[in-house]
């Protein structure tokens, strides 16, 4: 047994509202720089829908994760080590810019600039990789709220597994939002698709990141991840994913998704696994059976025997205290109703998901019959066999078994605790029809309902006695080092080069640059502009008027992009 | 014997623009490749890639990148074979010098109009793909013109050579020069007689070795052969040094 702690979070999904928060936030604090336009680091996705980027799910084409070979043992879907060497000019299944979209702004400038005229003048839509006007025809979340699915909605991947004839029904009956961040997965096919080695797990945490100085740009990191969640800055040339944001999480901070998100869904904590059953569970034969065999990689953090072994593999003190408070943990493997997305990629991903009830819900009140009758909610689950095989596509590798248990435990839940919210005794015979006890259904309701931000997110900090190095802890100036806060722009050799700022600084930069420019190339008379976002009313920052003595239209002071 | 006294013998026996041409000029290349490559690493680690622009363009690129890659990558091995290996040890093998120059030129100039072919492409696609195009910086620029300039010189002369002549045994006289670099006791008196073409083609070749470090070309040094040897997953503690600033004396981080 070799004991490993692993960051993980899990989304409640009946929660999630679609509003992007999320996705926004995460945007602006990490890929709010050219060249990543196009990058969601988080997204949310309407589904049933394409998804991002479009059909990312059908691993015939795109070849990610991993797969057993004739023997049993796990090869990646994309090739091994030497053929990923012979096509490493030109990698054959590397999704084009088209599949995710062609990032635009608006010529706002239009709009203020333009002369006295009859018609409104409109802010054309530019392109932020080419600079030339573009007809808008596909985003990050295009199919948002079904959008258009009477056209591509049967492009959806996992629909396509679900029986044909059920799918009109399907679309009127059911829709749900599956938020997506990168899975910092226990067996990354990504990690394992770096030529250079860039891309490693965290031994203390498990976040899987890419060595920004080692990426040489390859791109076989983008293939190998099943999920499409690393991505190429065609700016810089490195790949660029999810950091889970480590500087946050190591100073015990939940991550900006989870921070920011509006119907606190996400539950972020620690997992202890044993690594050595790793490959084994990822080379499990049936791909139905994944689910159970990654549940039981994970230990329990209150068994003796784990406990000494984590202090052996020298897991600080309270980096166990935080398991075993782990929501993680209880949603996982104590209440069971958390499930990983696509186990049949093999990768062992580490965000895991509580399927939504609602759609079950939604379907009996429609009917006109009690929506909170726990009999009615069973009798339902078992017979809507259009959601739940749709859910078990996502979650289980198309075993109906686990999504149909979690639905259950979930319908108990309402109904055993409608009756003590309305004053009623409340029914013993509900929890014990789904297998939990009086107490266990009240605490996880608790979790599920009531949890504050310190039960929903337990994330030890780093040690105390290393915090003075952490990137963002402010004993020190986080600014303080050589060439100061003035670093940054264009080194020699390209956007960024000449070493790696800190990342409060880099961010700090990017921002100033995106809110100080609004031309998609960078506009040669930049210093001597101003963004009136930013201009707080007081005094006359230079750039704020075209210079005196032009010509009489006015339009002499911009420069044409 | 000293730099100078080298340098002044070789002026009276070549002329002092051989001496310059000859010694200085791979000296000078050569150095500046070395010390460049080390400049560049400690430097511009972040800069250090081979800059892809397949997520613009697939359609040119999956044709052009490997035609000219592996085109590149025979031409390299024929130069090592040409350059490095002293006649006298392929004759020791027993292979005779027609052998040999029927195998070189076949072979090279197979891979040799594979590179230049894919370098074409790779050319037309950057010039004519917007994106392409708009992502070329000024160093890219002058990279392909001493890239372009190396290949076709090389190409040139081997085909003037053996369509025009009936082939020319650069074995006798460039490959000893080369290595002679290399044994620091410099012979510019055997590069003199060289055809034109060849000495045009070594001239562009230590030009853009003293190029080379500064531009994007710096990815081939960082080829991943150790994929084929280190294991799948990689587990990296977090960096004693974290961020890019070092902690104050007494602050440093240990690992327990």
């Amino acid at each position: 047994m070799r004991v490993m702690a692993q960051m993980a979070m899990v989304m409640n999904l009946d929660k999630c509202i679609g509003c992007h928060t999320c996705s926004v936030t995460c945007k602006q604090a990490w890929t709010n720089r050219t060249g990543v336009e196009y990058v969601w680091f988080n997204n949310v996705e309407t589904r049933p829908g394409q998804g991002y980027p479009r059909r990312y799910e059908d691993q015939e084409r795109w070849r990610g994760g991993w797969e057993l070979n004739r023997r049993g043992r796990l090869k990646l879907k994309a090739g091994g080590r030497f053929s990923k060497l012979i096509t490493i000019f030109a990698n054959p299944t590397l999704p084009a810019l088209d599949d995710y979209y062609e990032p635009w702004t608006y010529d706002y400038r239009t709009l203020t600039n333009a002369p006295l005229q009859e018609h409104t003048p409109v802010a054309r839509p530019k392109s932020l990789i080419s600079g030339k006007d573009m007809k808008i025809g596909w985003s990050a979340n295009w199919d948002d709220n079904l959008g258009g699915s009477s056209d591509h909605g049967d492009k959806d991947v996992v629909l396509q597994e679900v029986s044909e004839k059920i799918k009109l029904e399907f679309e009127q009956t059911f829709m749900f939002y599956l938020p997506r961040i990168c899975e910092h997965c226990l067996n990354p096919s990504c990690a394992a698709s770096c030529p250079s080695g860039a891309i490693y797990k965290r031994t203390e945490d498990g976040i899987v990141l890419v060595d920004q100085d080692r990426c040489r740009g390859w791109r076989m990191c983008v293939t190998g991840c099943p999920y499409k969640k690393v991505y190429f800055n065609h700016r810089t040339g490195k790949a660029e994913k999810c950091t889970f944001c480590f500087p946050r999480v190591e100073v015990g901070l939940p991550t900006v998704c989870a921070e920011t998100c509006v119907g606190r869904l996400r539950y972020i904590g620690l997992v202890l696994y044993d690594a050595d059953r790793v490959l084994q569970a990822a080379a499990t034969p049936d791909e139905t059976g994944l689910y159970e065999a990654q549940r039981r990689v994970f230990l329990d953090p209150h068994d003796a025997d784990v406990i000494a072994a984590a202090e052996r593999e020298g897991i600080p003190r309270d980096w166990i205290d935080a398991a075993q408070r782990s929501p993680i943990h209880s949603l996982i493997n104590t209440y069971r109703v958390a499930l990983p997305l696509h186990p049949e990629y093999r990768t062992l991903p580490m965000v895991w998901y509580i399927p939504p009830l609602s759609p079950v819900v939604d379907a009996v009140r429609d009917t006109g019959h009690d929506a909170e009758d726990h009999r009615n909610l069973f009798a339902a689950v078992d017979n809507l066999r259009i959601p739940v095989d749709y859910l078990a596509q996502l979650f289980t590798a198309g075993d109906p078994a686990p999504v149909d248990a979690v639905l259950r435990r979930l319908a108990a839940m309402r109904a055993y605790m409608r009756d003590i919210n309305l004053g009623r005794e409340p029914d013993p015979a509900i929890p014990q029809a789904v297998g939990m006890s009086e107490e266990e259904m009240y605490d996880m309701y608790r979790l599920l309902a009531l949890a504050k931000y310190d039960e929903r997110y337990v994330i030890p900090p780093a040690h105390a006695e290393q915090a003075h190095d952490l990137e963002e802890l402010a004993t020190e100036c986080s600014l303080d080092y050589e060439g100061g806060p003035g670093m940054g722009g264009s080194g020699p050799f390209g956007e960024g080069s000449g070493g790696a700022a800190p990342i409060a600084v880099e961010n700090y930069l990017a921002l100033r640059d995106r809110q100080s420019s609004d031309t998609p190339a960078a506009p040669v008379d930049k210093g001597t502009r101003v963004n009136l976002l930013n201009w707080d009313g007081k005094g006359q920052p230079p750039g704020l008027f075209p210079p005196p003595g032009n010509g009489s239209d006015g339009t002499e002071g911009e420069t044409r992009p | 014997m000293t730099w100078t006294t080298a340098l002044a013998t070789a002026g009276e026996e070549t002329g002092t623009g051989g001496a310059l041409l000859w010694i200085a000029l791979p000296y000078l290349a050569l150095t500046v490749f070395v010390l460049g490559h080390v400049w560049r690493y400690r430097y511009d680690k972040f800069g250090w890639t081979t800059r892809s622009s397949q997520l613009y363009e697939n359609r040119l690129l999956r044709i052009g990148s490997p035609l000219f890659h592996f085109g590149i990558l025979v031409v390299l091995l024929g130069h090592i074979g040409g350059l490095l290996i002293p006649k006298s040890w392929t004759e020791a093998a027993g292979i005779s010098e027609h052998a040999y120059h029927v195998t070189a030129v076949a072979l090279g100039t197979i891979a040799g109009i594979a590179t230049l072919g894919g370098m074409t492409i790779l050319i037309y696609r950057r010039r004519t793909v917007g994106p392409v195009f708009s992502a070329t910086t000024r160093n890219d620029k002058a990279m392909y013109f001493a890239l372009a300039a190396a290949i076709t010189l090389g190409l040139a002369a081997t085909v003037a050579a053996n369509v025009l002549d009936d082939g020319y045994d650069y074995r006798e006289t460039i490959s000893p020069w080369f290595r002679s670099v290399f044994y620091l006791q410099p012979d510019p008196a055997l590069m003199a007689d060289a055809p034109l073409l060849f000495q045009l083609h070594a001239l562009s070749a230590l030009l853009l070795f003293a190029v080379w470090p500064f531009t994007r070309l710096v990815h081939m040094l960082t080829a991943p052969v150790g994929y084929l040897t280190r294991p799948y997953i990689v587990y990296r503690s977090r960096d004693v040094q974290l961020g890019a600033h070092a902690p104050h004396r007494g602050w440093e981080r240990t690992i327990d």
